[in-house]
């Protein structure tokens, strides 16, 4: 075994370089900026681009234009940048182009606590874009989970060809821990799939049942076409409203196309429970310590973490509350994913603990809220 | 060459409308420097402008309004060999103003043709960043209450190298296209027109009113590079640069080779205040516990402005997996300054007979009921920012959480000299 000790954020820049990343830009925000500082360390001397834009705005700008022109890009920010990225997000979301951003979420609303740690970015990140088409994001709860998730997003990025967001929290990206990188169960590297060079190459055409357009970079010596604007498989805007539906019912859909074993997620699963908790990010290690306690104290309750939290994982949900009497669900704002668990779950008692001070729920709150319900 | 217009798709601007004219005169541009349709990235902004993009046989890129340049820089930064030209109106320019200024002081290889027509086509003729103040516009009254900019002039200021006012009706505008395409570096294209659709319907504005106003206008001095040592170009110097900065190092990496010294989690705090080396010293602590296989955790707290204010490092060690990572009741307290004594004044109710506290003889803290060891620092002539790693010291020969041995192996693994040698000699004049 050997160990290395470092930042939550630190793990996440140098896991996306394993992954491929080889373009960054990013605006500095606490407790966003380690990210930046450590893609500004790897990515110049190997080749790689790392910028700092005049706003959130143009950073992801340049990695949107980057992206399309063949690069895998990845910015980082905190909510006030998510804020200014969204119209862009909606951008990569209509006109598919594979971008990693990462939330180190801080105390909201608005500039808030930029040394506070929250998960109050949750809905914002599903929601936060015009149109309203789906998002994958995935949760760390520690920095192993930091490092591989990275690579996850990337990978799914480009599958999928969408923006995959890591809602990270400021207790993950600037806490140090010791992590074991070299005996990490890494996945393998995954890239966007590559259209042939033919002159009739369409852009947003999909060539299989993966509803994922094949892609060629911009800078190809056929020319690419990329716009914003409601546009048809050549890439040019369209008024039809059969091309939009089929369109817009195609990016509403390809993410369903997620299998199984790209949901990610954590169960402590307990003979007798009549109790499941659900939780994600850093509050999953606190209930980690209730689940154990409580174990030991012979009032034991099960456990489901959450990684991927959109999609909402929803049988996976359905399958570890059936049976149990209640389903609490913890999480570090004042109510978000909460509706989520109680939409997927009729029927069953959804209780709710949350809290958003900056402070951690403590495994103690957890375990008397569970002792109360 | 060929034309690199889209047969498929005319020029479908208002009859009259001056972008057709700079449709036109850009495609003779590209035929006049033998340019492939695959050479070239159109990058269009939104607006009339923004229709550019769909007219011509190249790599196109049309995103939201006001951030061309954003993605043009992106794909420019991605693949320096293209040819890549962003189209804006004066919308685009107000809304992207801040994009604008930072290409200007950027000098990447980018090509900004502004459709400078006044006014806002698209949405109805409301008033721009550029639109004069008696002019009428479906703006009301608001447009008398603002000055326009001008552009050329702003770019300049910014720090860009290459910009002109030209008439989207000069006949030698293609010729004025290609001097800025060919620039090496940022360019400014201020082609000024008529919106035929809206701001003519109650403006008075002609070919011939353009040309006075391009003619009159200082922009006429900008149409070369003004300083005698040219910057360079962004993406030459960035791979200059890039080539200068030495690989980073990999993590250290530890292997464990001692055992702990007590095979529990054990919390530990250090209150200080800027300037301390608070910091590093919990970063030291937490390597040393590496060193004996514990897993360790650590969570920094300072003021927003440096030099001043509080500076706490919470720390833990533990032989198994640490989840929560707050401190709520430390196994010990290093109190190095008052300041971090005071923001985590609370923490010493919370002690009890086992809890250690090691504090700097002068730094006072709550009563309360754990053992406190009262060390002289100063009076040993150590400084201020030494008394962290002094304090761990002290622990090390309590044989508590850490020994020496074990500092000083996390010293070597952190440090380099001289700071090692320095370091180690502290921490050996500490034993007592």
């Amino acid at each position: 075994m050997t160990v290395s000790f470092m930042e939550g954020n630190e793990a996440i820049a140098r896991a996306a370089v394993i992954a491929g990343c080889n373009f960054f830009a990013g605006y500095p925000i606490t407790p966003a900026t380690t990210i930046f500082n450590t893609m500004l360390k790897l990515l110049p001397p190997s080749g790689g681009i790392c910028l700092q834009g005049e706003d959130e705005i143009a950073s992801i700008g340049f990695c949107l234009g980057a992206s399309m022109a063949g690069m895998k890009t990845m910015t980082a920010t905190s909510g006030p940048g998510i804020s200014l990225y969204s119209e862009q997000i909606s951008f990569a979301i209509g006109s598919e182009i594979p971008i990693v951003i990462v939330d180190v979420q801080r105390l909201g609303p608005s500039t808030g606590s930029a040394t506070l740690g929250a998960d109050g970015d949750i809905q914002f990140l599903r929601w936060g874009n015009s149109g309203g088409l789906p998002v994958i994001v995935l949760s760390p709860t520690d920095i192993t989970d930091c490092f591989i998730l990275t690579i996850h997003a990337f990978n799914l990025a480009e599958k999928f060809r969408c923006p995959v967001f890591i809602a990270s929290n400021k207790e993950i990206g600037m806490t140090r821990e010791s992590i074991d990188i070299r005996n990490l169960p890494l996945p393998e590297i995954e890239s966007r799939k590559a259209a042939p060079h033919t002159t009739g190459f369409q852009p947003f055409a999909v060539q299989s049942d993966t509803g994922v357009p094949d892609f060629l970079p911009i800078g190809s010596i056929i020319p690419i076409r990329q716009t914003s604007s409601t546009h048809g498989p050549d890439g040019y805007i369209t008024n039809d409203p059969k091309a939009i539906e089929m369109n817009r019912t195609r990016l509403a859909g390809k993410l369903k196309n997620i299998s199984t074993n790209h949901f990610f997620y954590e169960t402590h699963p307990e003979k007798d429970a009549t109790t499941l908790l659900i939780t994600y990010g850093v509050t999953a290690r606190s209930a980690r310590q209730a689940n154990r306690e409580e174990k030991q104290s012979g009032r034991p309750f099960s456990l489901l973490i959450l990684k991927t939290l959109w999609p909402v994982p929803q049988d996976l949900i359905q399958k570890h509350a059936r049976g149990m009497k209640r389903v609490v669900v913890v999480e570090m704002n004042l109510g978000q994913y909460v509706r989520e668990v109680e939409r997927v779950l009729p029927g069953i008692p959804v209780q709710f603990l949350g809290q958003m001070n900056g402070c951690l729920i403590t495994p103690t709150q957890i375990k008397e809220f569970l002792s109360h319900g | 060459m060929d034309s690199l217009l889209n047969q498929n798709r005319p020029p479908a601007f208002c009859p009259g409308c001056t972008h057709e004219k700079i449709v036109q005169m850009l495609d003779r541009t590209f035929q006049n420097m033998n340019l492939d349709g695959n050479q070239i990235a159109i990058i269009s902004d939104i607006g009339c402008s923004g229709l550019f993009d769909t007219f011509f046989h190249t790599h196109a890129f049309h995103g939201l309004h006001g951030r061309a340049l954003t993605y043009a820089t992106g794909i420019k930064m991605a693949r320096p060999e293209l040819t890549v030209i962003a189209t804006m109106g004066d919308g685009g320019l107000g809304i992207g103003g801040a994009h604008l200024l930072a290409a200007c002081r950027r000098n990447l290889d980018i090509t900004l043709l502004i459709l400078n027509n006044f006014n806002f086509g698209m949405t109805g003729g409301q008033f721009s960043a550029t639109t004069p103040p008696d002019a009428v516009v479906e703006s009301g009254f608001l447009n008398k209450l603002e000055n326009p900019i001008d552009i050329c002039e702003v770019a300049r200021s910014a720090g860009a190298e290459y910009v002109i006012r030209c008439s989207g009706y000069q006949t030698d505008l293609d010729k004025e296209l290609e001097k800025a395409i060919r620039f090496p570096g940022f360019s400014v294209v201020d082609i000024c027109g008529i919106c035929t659709g809206r701001y003519v319907q109650k403006n008075r504005l002609t070919p011939k009113k353009i040309e006075t106003l391009v003619s009159n206008h200082s922009a006429k001095k900008y149409n070369h590079t003004i300083s005698s040592t040219p910057r360079k170009e962004y993406y030459s110097y960035y791979k200059e640069l890039s080539k200068n900065q030495t690989p980073t190092e990999n993590p250290i990496t530890i292997s464990p080779v001692f055992k702990p010294l007590q095979p529990i989690r054990q919390e530990i705090v250090i209150l200080g205040s800027a300037g301390q080396r608070i910091l590093s010293a919990g970063e030291i602590l937490c390597l040393a516990g590496l060193t004996a296989g514990l897993n360790a955790s650590q969570k920094n707290e300072y003021n927003i402005t440096v030099l001043t204010g509080p500076s706490i490092a919470e720390l833990i060690l533990s032989p198994d997996q640490i989840d929560y990572t707050g401190i709520d009741t430390p196994s010990i307290i290093l109190a190095l300054a008052s300041e971090g004594v005071e923001r985590r004044k609370h923490l010493f109710k919370n002690t009890t007979q086992d809890t250690i506290i090691i504090h700097e003889k002068n730094v006072k803290i709550p009563s309360c009921n754990a053992s406190a060891f009262s060390v002289d620092f100063k009076g040993k002539g150590i400084k201020p920012q030494d008394w962290a790693l002094a304090s761990l010291a002290v622990l090390a020969g309590m044989n508590k959480v850490i020994c020496l041995t074990m500092l000083q192996k996390a010293i070597e693994l952190r440090f380099k000299e001289p700071i090692r040698s320095k370091s180690i000699h502290l921490i050996q004049n500490m034993v007592f």
